[in-house]
């Protein structure tokens, strides 16, 4: 049993403080080139690798990440 | 943007997917002032979520104390009251006899529990009082710039200890979970952290533990 996960992250309220990124075990998420409204690099996916682990969202001091998976 | 964020939501459940997580309703939409990475925000989630999976949000009361979580009342869609500085637990104390079947539950820093409060929190501990105390131990006064605090660890540099708390010079850190185990009062002390997502599913575990003990 494998799943396929997505997580959507809300950008304007991300402050790039990049806990996230050393957790995901799948190595999916990475801080952006780009920045937000208040200048904070926000993070990304940067592939679908995602297992919907929800890592990333327990971490995460904001709660800017929601989590989705589903069985493939 | 929110639009944006709530239609992808929706398009992920019609595509079959379901839903693993998301941020509680119990946090209101305000964005926290909190430095970026602080584990104030991580522990106001859970808090929320451990509020949230009770069903207990329309009979729940914080106090926030003084410190960078002073504001914490206008992260929570929960009734609050401010208190003085340290004195949190007693302000608790107040509220819980007088609502026995409201939970009541302390936000307090280091050097609000730690060090101004000592007093309040160790007799609040002793007397049995039936609330939760949230205590939030960074080790420094991290509002007014990373002054040495009573739990400074030996060693660790602050603004005030640029080379390391000496204990020749500085004394020992104060250990509030060991010294608080030691009362006949307390019912269920634990030492809990937030740094990585195993540490943070047991910190909510023992938070929602903490606040099941409130039950009569």
């Amino acid at each position: 049993m494998a799943f396929k996960g997505q997580i959507i992250i809300d950008t304007e309220r991300c402050k790039g403080c990049g806990v996230c990124v050393p957790v995901c075990p799948m190595k999916c998420i990475a801080l952006s080139k780009n920045v937000n409204g208040k200048g904070y690099n926000y993070t990304e996916t940067v592939n679908d690798s995602c297992i919907g682990c929800a890592s990333c969202a327990m971490v995460c001091p904001d709660g800017v990440i929601s989590v989705y998976k589903k069985k493939i | 943007m929110n639009q944006d964020i709530e239609a992808r939501k929706q398009e992920l459940l019609k595509e079959g997917y379901e839903e693993v997580y998301t941020r509680t309703k119990v946090l209101t939409d305000a964005v926290m002032h909190y430095c970026p990475g602080c584990g104030h925000g991580t522990t106001h989630r859970l808090i929320a979520e451990v509020i949230d999976e009770m069903g207990i949000q329309d009979n729940v009361v914080g106090v926030s104390p003084v410190g960078c979580s002073v504001l914490a009342y206008n992260y929570f869609d929960v009734d609050f009251q401010e208190a003085a500085h340290g004195r949190a637990p007693a302000v608790a104390t107040a509220i819980k006899r007088l609502n026995p079947d409201t939970f009541v539950f302390t936000y307090q820093g280091d050097g609000d529990l730690a060090a101004i409060g000592t007093a309040e929190t160790i007799h609040a501990a002793n007397r049995g009082e039936n609330m939760t105390m949230i205590f939030v131990n960074n080790g420094i006064y991290g509002m007014t710039g990373g002054q040495m605090a009573p739990t400074t660890l030996v060693g660790m540099r602050s603004a005030t200890t640029p080379y390391g708390r000496r204990v020749d010079l500085n004394g020992y850190p104060l250990r509030m979970t060991e010294l608080l185990s030691t009362l006949p009062g307390t019912y269920y002390v634990t030492r809990q952290s937030v740094q990585n997502p195993a540490a943070v599913r047991k910190a909510k575990a023992a938070i929602r533990k903490a606040f099941e003990n409130q039950r009569r």
